[in-house]
């Protein structure tokens, strides 16, 4: 049924049409309303069987979910930021133990500096946890990817994470498709477990593995996803049958026919540079978009493919490795390899800088010209950064830095835009 | 596309007007989004949030900059931030007060714009009035509606509806009423003066 929802609401929706028997969660910032929802769900029994477990930390909503898991539940949790962080032994264990765990990650920034806002730092530094990461562009998007997810996860046993902007997409009102129970059932089968803890044939789950066989252990989880690379398509394409929308697969490209530049993104931020190129395109440039919808796995091949016909890609990510540069631009340079094909990176919107039309048609000419750094920092204020440098370089105690860069552009709370 | 920002304080249902004004663009079958400048709210703080309308999807995800309309929730703004930033040059204004723009003095503002696009609604007075709270975002819509003829009454009513039951829907949709035939009657004045 067509509504105008908030996206926090609709992915709750489309997450209780999935029939999870146990959602656990930490309620507290930073959380969204996906739980808050799900949880009124389960109390006013619109939503059962399930079980809603209030745990005591972020810890304990993955370990409670691991446990759940294992018992054979279809387990369900949602968290970002510093609360994915506080799980990470955890995260890690859920993939390790090959537990079909789907988890929102209603991507936001990691502190410090404390910052409750915008970018993809918290999920893509699990990049290599073993768990899978399908990136949703639109609210409707967000949607579809959970029933994807479920379905994904449980055929491989291994856990993935649905994630969405925090903020941009999490507390937007737009249009959303929400699914009839009846669509969902027949797309997502019941869960049958490939291991589970049952007193009827007890097995134990989590066994210390030596020199001897770990390394297997861990070639099978990548090998899972190098599975994965065939099923999302695969899936996506069912999913298409069934309910009649494009939704998920590897990765999306759009005019791209022709192109000699090729944006590549993730997340929301598609749809201001579709804008954008929509825009350049009218005025002659030969411009298109590459979205990547699954970052883990990786599609090497299927990036490969899309940009050898182009002469350049910028990969605009909202990421940083912190003394490397791009993270998704790593991804990308890997899959190309040895193409001839020159490569920009530009970090944008980290800590929720927003990312506007006007900068994007200035960054996206200079990416034509091939006048960018190979790695620029978008809107970044350099005066800010001398200053602080300069201080540095003259004063021993110089003191902390988030506290002088907000001092040195009187930043008031009142500020918008 | 039309794009509208509203402004307003932490607990004045800002955030909530938009969201509204975009269930009532959906009920006439356009897209809509709406979304809050985003950060941690507190009672009282300025708050802005951002309401875009279109006849195909919306893909922009960029906070509105120049927008065609602004309404402003709270008027003691005025001294606070530029709320007037980026307002295209034929576009409407809807403020809630009791007094009227050259009272609050804001002639300068208003020279070399169309009058017929600036409107003030004692809206708080209203929401006083008929749902008992002093929240002014319902009757800033519906005067909002009158003002631009950009969604209609019955479209406010419907994401009323959509939003409350009982007696706060009856409320608010009475206090929606008269606002948006006070913003009607005070734009024929206007047009004629």
């Amino acid at each position: 049924m067509l509504k105008q929802t908030e996206g926090s609401k609709a992915v709750a929706e489309a997450v209780a049409l999935c029939r999870p028997e146990v959602i656990c969660a930490y309620p507290i910032s930073p959380q969204t309303h996906i739980v808050e929802a799900l949880g009124e769900m389960v109390k006013s029994g619109e939503l059962t069987p399930c079980e809603f477990i209030n745990v005591e930390s972020e810890f304990a909503a993955m370990s409670v979910a691991i446990g759940a898991s294992a018992a054979g539940a279809r387990s369900y949790t949602a968290t970002a930021s510093q609360g994915l962080l506080f799980m990470v032994e955890a995260v890690y264990n859920a993939a390790g133990l090959g537990l079909p765990i789907v988890m929102t990650v209603a991507n936001r920034a990691i502190g410090a500096p404390i910052n409750i806002w915008n970018d993809h730092s918290d999920s893509l530094s699990q990049r290599d946890s073993g768990w899978m990461q399908l990136f949703a562009e639109t609210n409707q998007e967000a949607v579809d990817l959970h029933i994807q997810a479920f379905r994904l996860a449980e055929e491989l046993s291994m856990p993935i994470m649905v994630c969405m902007d925090g903020f941009i997409l999490t507390h937007a009102f737009e249009r959303v498709d929400i699914p009839s129970q009846e669509q969902v059932d027949a797309y997502l089968p019941k869960f049958e477990p490939r291991q589970v803890l049952d007193p009827a044939e007890p097995v134990s789950i989590g066994a210390m593995v030596g020199p001897e066989a770990f390394m297997e252990v861990r070639y099978l989880a990548h090998a899972k996803q190098m599975q994965a690379l065939e099923l999302i398509p695969q899936l996506a394409d069912e999913f298409k049958q069934q309910f009649g929308r494009d939704s998920g697969g590897l990765i999306r490209t759009y005019r791209i026919d022709g192109a000699e530049t090729v944006i590549i993104a993730m997340g929301s931020v598609l749809g201001t540079i579709k804008d954008v190129v929509d825009e350049m395109r009218d005025a002659g440039h030969k411009i298109g978009v590459l979205g990547i919808i699954s970052f883990r796995p990786f599609p090497l091949d299927q990036v490969r493919e899309a940009l050898l016909k182009s002469k350049r890609f910028l990969v605009l990510e909202k990421s940083l490795a912190v003394g490397m540069g791009g993270i998704v631009a790593t991804n990308v340079r890997m899959a190309v390899t040895g193409c001839g094909l020159r490569g920009f990176t530009a970090v944008a919107g980290l800590g929720g800088r927003p990312i506007p039309k006007s900068s994007l048609h200035k960054l996206f000419r200079e990416a034509e010209k091939e006048s960018l750094h190979p790695l620029t920092f978008v809107d970044l204020d350099w005066d800010a950064v001398h200053k602080q440098l300069e201080r540095e370089r003259h004063t021993r105690r110089s003191g902390p830095i988030a506290e002088n860069i907000l001092h040195d552009k009187g930043v008031v709370s009142a500020k918008f835009g | 596309m039309f794009q509208i920002r509203i402004h307003g304080r932490g607990g004045q249902g800002v955030v909530t007007a938009t969201e509204m004004l975009s269930v009532a663009a959906f009920e006439e079958g356009r897209h809509a989004q709406a979304f809050p400048s985003f950060g941690s709210e507190r009672t009282g703080a300025p708050v802005v949030a951002f309401c875009r309308i279109d006849d195909k999807e919306i893909r922009l995800r960029e906070q509105i900059m120049e927008p065609d309309a602004l309404i402003i929730q709270d008027p003691t703004l005025l001294h606070q931030i530029d709320v007037f930033a980026g307002l295209k040059s034929d576009g409407y204004v809807l403020l809630n007060t009791s007094h009227t723009f050259e009272a609050l003095g804001l002639g300068d503002v208003l020279k070399g714009r169309k009058a017929e696009r600036f409107c003030t609604l004692p809206a708080t007075e209203l929401g006083l009035k008929h749902v008992g709270r002093p929240i002014p975002n319902v009757p800033l819509i519906a005067g909002f509606a009158a003002l631009s003829d950009i969604i209609k009454l019955e479209s406010v009513i419907k994401a009323i509806n959509a939003k409350f039951s009982g007696k706060v829907a009856q409320g608010n949709i009475a206090a929606a009423t008269e606002a948006y035939n006070l913003v009607k009657e005070k734009m024929k004045g206007s047009v004629h003066a």
